[in-house]
């Protein structure tokens, strides 16, 4: 039970529900109505949207889709982990520091290009415009170089 | 306190303080009045005449009085100056220690400190910079817990001096700071003291300070010390400042049989409201995953013993924020390294002396329009004990973002738990131990895995040149751990990894960080803390970051010659790292390239040997190691030096975090 003598620790938007009760409906009613209009609204784009420069030849629909498998250099992609900074949060060799240890070993390209280009946490964004496919390929590379560490269990500093 | 000899009246002497002595060079004859008093008022002087040659401070104003006064003389000495008075004052409160560097502001209390008082509580500590002083008694109290007073101009020397100053209060950390100053216009004799004085000395401080004084007697000084002390040591504890003025450091103590050193007292902190304190308990008690979080809880070691009585009782899980060593890192309840998944699962928060109660239910996210998600369930009750909701000051926004709380109690945390611990076992039955016992055994788990975790994640780049982080700490850890260790540095630059991997579990193996996070606090605040800690013969130990040490490096050399023991450990990433992501992060923001983010931000060339730098100020100082496997060696070679009584830098080249 909350004491009703000290300040409850809730939202503004809570405290406002609390004191109008039908506002928390009419709130969800309203979310309701305006995320099927962004859908719709993302549809009709889809659909009818075309290129905006008339210079631009339409391809095909498939050739927009379809991503090419890029080949990663090992040297490219270490020299591009030093220059573009990765190693601030990840280390030298990307064995995780501040941010999370990414090699050996790492995660799927796909996955690991999806989060670069749309962080949730406290990696900022890296763009195609800052950071390519193919310089994300080849850092891709680099990381599944990187040779195994060794084991705590096989470090007796480490093996309390 | 009244002195026995009183060789010139003050009175007399602040009337003659520049004329005087060419009025009576003036006077072919000593009258039965002036042998009786022999600084009769001026006369009034005709603005036509030439000024009289007015002597400097050194020659007419430390003047004495002779038996048979030779009126002729321009110099005469002063027997008892004020400055003797300050010194009893500030040796009834008692500090161990005065960090300064010299001024001539205050060279008359100086003086008396280093002969009057014999140098001895307060010995005085001779620092390279006014910011190294502060950051030295900043330390030096984290580990004896009790403050000391630092000397600094109250112009030139407070400017250099702010930013530790600040630190100090964001710190929670009572420092003594006494501002010397030429009040009066008419007895500045010079250029420079003209440009060393200030109406108001103070106000370059007062917004990070907890009180401050301008006295202008001697008796007000003294009673102004014993406030200055008592309000610093009072919870929450704070910097003071006290303004000296040179005049009633060096004119003569007056003739006054009231004068007297008044006794410090010192509040007890104050404690949570009974009514508070056993509602707290009903919540905790009933919790099925009660949290405890602290930040600055453990004052003294007596707070860390009931930091685990409380923890233990409850079987609660504890997180500590670290800004002083709170609870014990192996301790099975320690789930600090969890500290998300702990207070996420949450159904009461304790929050002790926390400095951000909104951080720690809350998380940011977002760069250049952050925004918050809540961290903590819906239901939570929150319970805060907080000396800072006691004392708030308006100007910097240290106080953080604000958080409702369901019981908040303006109160000193360390002195309300053994009320709190007493009715949480009034209110604990048979059914909820047997409860808790599962809820502790589910934790001691816990903390077991994330410890195997953290090995596991130390392992990783073991063998990396430049040295990772985690090696360096584990190395560390391997050399100090059968030591009565100490670590003195803030382990956020090295990703927390002492804190991850060592076994803390005494008051002193752990300080906190710098409260501000004012850079170069770390390397003064590191040799205060191993000056407190010399006396109990402890090894200490720091972990310096390069950027820091830069701020103000000759504290290495006051290590030196005050003989100071404490290893100091590099970490030399050769950046300002923070710097390089935040530069970093705005160039990904702005899609302008991310390749030149080192610029402003690197200390790379040329390269500093911060081993010849040790050097340079007469300390060990080893090559520079970017080997792993060289460390361990140069580790025990730098700690040999250390248990003769020195200080000593290894300097490690090092991954950024």
């Amino acid at each position: 039970m909350r004491n009703s003598t000290v300040p409850p620790s809730i939202g503004f938007l809570e405290r406002a529900a609390l004191r109008h009760p039908m506002r928390a409906h009419i709130l969800a009613l309203l979310a309701l109505i305006l995320i099927a209009a962004i859908v719709a609204i993302a549809f009709a784009v889809l659909i009818f949207a075309r290129p905006s420069s008339a210079a631009e030849p339409e391809k095909p629909a498939i050739a927009r889709q379809a991503k090419p498998v890029l080949a990663g250099s090992i040297e490219k992609g270490k020299k591009l982990f030093t220059s573009y900074g990765c190693y601030e949060c990840h280390g030298r060799a990307a064995q995780g520091g501040i941010g999370p240890r990414l090699g050996p070993d790492p995660l799927p390209l796909a996955f690991i290009e999806k989060y670069v280009r749309h962080p949730s946490g406290q990696m900022p964004p890296y763009t195609a415009k800052t950071v390519s496919d193919q310089d994300l390929t080849d850092i891709y590379a680099f990381l599944k170089s990187l040779p195994e560490s060794p084991k705590a269990k096989d470090i007796p500093i480490l093996d309390e | 306190m009244a002195r026995k000899k009183i060789s010139v009246d003050r009175r007399s002497f602040l009337k003659n303080a520049t004329v005087g002595a060419a009025a009576l060079v003036a006077t072919p004859v000593a009258t039965a009045e002036a042998v009786a008093n022999p600084h009769p008022a001026a006369a009034p002087r005709n603005a036509s005449a030439p000024l009289p040659p007015v002597p400097r401070r050194g020659e007419a104003q430390l003047a004495t009085v002779p038996a048979t006064p030779d009126l002729t003389a321009n110099i005469i000495t002063v027997d008892h100056p004020g400055s003797d008075f300050m010194v009893d004052a500030f040796k009834a409160v008692g500090f161990e220690y005065l960090c300064s560097n010299p001024g001539n502001s205050f060279r008359s209390l100086h003086e008396s400190f280093i002969n009057y008082g014999g140098n001895k509580n307060p010995e005085f500590i001779t620092c390279c910079h006014e910011e190294s002083a502060v950051g030295m008694a900043h330390g030096y109290f984290k580990i004896e817990g009790k403050p000391l007073m630092v000397c600094v101009h109250g112009t030139v020397g407070v400017q250099h001096a702010s930013m530790a100053i600040y630190d100090a209060f964001c710190d929670r950390v009572p420092i003594v700071v006494v501002l010397g100053n030429f009040g009066d216009a008419q007895t500045r004799a010079s250029f420079v003291n003209w440009t060393h004085s200030a109406q108001d000395p103070a106000a370059l401080i007062r917004d990070f300070v907890k009180w401050d004084d301008q006295p202008v007697t001697l008796q007000g000084f003294a009673e102004s010390v014993m406030r200055a002390y008592k309000t610093a040591m009072t919870p929450p504890y704070m910097p003071v400042a006290l303004v000296c003025d040179t005049d009633l450091q060096e004119f003569p103590i007056p003739n006054d049989p009231t004068l007297r050193v008044p006794p410090v007292t010192v509040d007890r902190p104050p404690q949570g409201d009974s009514g508070s304190v056993q509602q707290a308990a009903q919540w905790l008690v009933a919790a099925e995953n009660p949290v405890i979080v602290a930040d600055r809880a453990a004052r003294t070691p007596g707070g860390l013993a009931l930091m685990i009585e409380l923890a233990e009782t409850l079987q609660a899980a504890v997180v500590d924020r670290n800004g002083r060593m709170n609870f014990p890192t192996r301790h099975p309840l320690n789930q600090s390294e969890r500290g998300g998944a702990v207070v996420g699962d949450a159904d009461v928060i304790l929050g002790l002396e926390l400095t951000d109660f909104y951080g720690i239910v809350n998380a940011y996210y977002g760069d250049i329009y952050p925004r918050t998600r809540s961290l903590a369930k819906s239901g939570v009750k929150l319970i805060s004990i907080n000396s800072n909701d006691l004392y708030l000051k308006s100007n910097y926004q240290d106080f953080q973002r604000y958080q409702s709380v369901d019981l908040a109690m303006a109160a000193d945390a360390e002195a309300t738990l053994p009320s709190l611990i007493e009715a949480a076992r009034k209110l604990i039955t048979a059914d909820r131990k047997r409860a808790y016992q599962d809820r502790g055994s589910k934790l001691a788990a816990a903390h077991q895995r994330t410890l195997a975790e953290n090995r596991d994640l130390a392992a990783n780049g073991w063998d990396a040149s430049p040295i990772s982080t985690a090696r360096l700490s584990a190395e560390l850890w391997n050399q100090i751990r059968n030591e009565d260790w100490s670590l003195v540095s803030n382990c956020q630059f090295v990703n927390r990894w002492p804190l991850r991997l060592w076994d803390f579990d005494k008051y002193y193996h752990y300080i906190g960080g710098e409260g501000g996070y004012g850079v170069g606090y770390g390397a003064p605040a590191s040799v205060g803390a191993a000056l407190a800690n010399r006396k109990y013969g402890r090894f200490t130990v720091s972990i310096q970051n390069d950027g820091d040490l830069m701020f103000a490096p000759g504290v290495l050399w006051t290590a030196a010659h005050s003989k100071i023991p404490l290893l100091i450990v590099m970490h030399n990433n050769r950046a300002y790292h923070q710097e390089v992501m935040e530069v970093q992060r705005m160039a990904d923001v702005h899609e302008r390239g991310i390749t030149r983010a080192w610029i402003g931000t690197t200390l790379i060339d040329p390269p500093i040997d911060y081993g010849k730098l040790a050097q340079s100020m007469g300390m060990h100082g080893s090559a520079p190691i970017s080997d792993p496997k060289d460390l361990a060696p140069a580790l025990r070679e730098a700690m040999a030096v250390v248990k003769s009584g020195e200080p000593a830098l290894v300097n490690v080249l090092t991954q950024p975090r």
